[in-house]
């Protein structure tokens, strides 16, 4: 049984994912489209604090709604003027995206229906301490991550020098 | 009531449908770069969820998350340098208007 208070918390987060995620793929304006994003992110951050993932909540926060979503309003004010509306949608494309989400929403409902329902509440987990996380990330042995993290870190590398090169004016 | 792992797929699921519907639907670049974001994050969302609902004494799921937030964030960077030297090119982002590889 849980409190009251997660479960106004779970409403709250699972109405702003859902509203928010369907606004920013229907409002006819880019930079909004971006803003619901945030918010669509907030969402997913505020959900991982409630998982007990305080790291990955941060992270998300510090990455996504702090870099990418910067990332994107740059991009957009770069490209289309303020108030610069996208085109009404044709109906044949409009029919086809619909159709795509709709099938995907029905196969992958199904899916959940028949096989997640009778999962059972959220079992306890011991509290994870930033050594810890730490420890993971750093360690070599069985179930660590330092070479992945190595290679995230130069795939970091590679992205940087590609972003300049391809930006860079000729 | 139990909020049982259910509750929390089925707005992944919306949110990643809406990342399929403007995947499709979207002209302009960036906004479909913005609904490819979508899509990510629900899955990594599930991950997560996936972890702390059946494995919460492991840490596999989460770390899968900070993986893949990494690299969307390089994907982004990349994908937005590109967009921006289309645009210096062309003067457009919309996909319906760039037909050539070269200019």
């Amino acid at each position: 049984m849980d409190s009251v208070g997660s479960i106004i918390l779970y409403v709250v987060i699972a109405l702003v994912m859902i509203a928010c995620s369907v606004l920013a793929v229907t409002t006819r304006k880019i930079l909004r489209a971006a803003t619901y994003l945030l918010f669509t992110l907030f969402a997913a951050a505020a959900l991982y604090f409630m998982l007990g993932y305080e790291f990955l909540g941060a992270v998300q926060i510090a990455v996504y709604a702090g870099g990418i979503v910067v990332l994107f309003v740059f991009a957009i004010l770069l490209t289309s003027k303020p108030g610069d509306k996208a085109e009404k949608l044709t109906s044949k494309s409009h029919t086809l995206g619909m159709v795509a989400a709709l099938a995907m929403l029905c196969v992958a409902g199904y899916g959940l229906v028949k096989q997640v329902i009778s999962a059972t509440a959220m079992p306890q987990m011991a509290e994870q301490t930033m050594a810890e996380v730490g420890e993971t990330l750093m360690g070599t042995g069985h179930a660590q991550y330092l070479l992945p993290f190595e290679a995230v870190s130069v795939l970091l590398l590679a992205c940087i020098i590609g972003g300049v090169v391809i930006a860079r004016k000729r | 009531m139990e909020i049982t792992l259910i509750y929390w797929l089925v707005p992944t699921l919306v949110m990643f449908c809406c990342g399929v519907y403007g995947f499709i639907t979207r002209k302009n670049m960036i906004a479909i770069l913005i609904s490819l974001e979508l899509m990510l994050n629900a899955v990594d969302i599930n991950f997560a969820l996936f972890n702390r609902y059946l494995h919460p004494e492991m840490m596999e799921g989460m770390f899968f998350t900070l993986f893949a937030i990494a690299i969307a964030a390089a994907e982004t960077a990349v994908a937005i340098a590109i967009i921006l030297n289309i645009f210096r090119s062309v003067k457009n982002v919309d996909v319906q208007g760039i037909d050539q590889m070269k200019f």
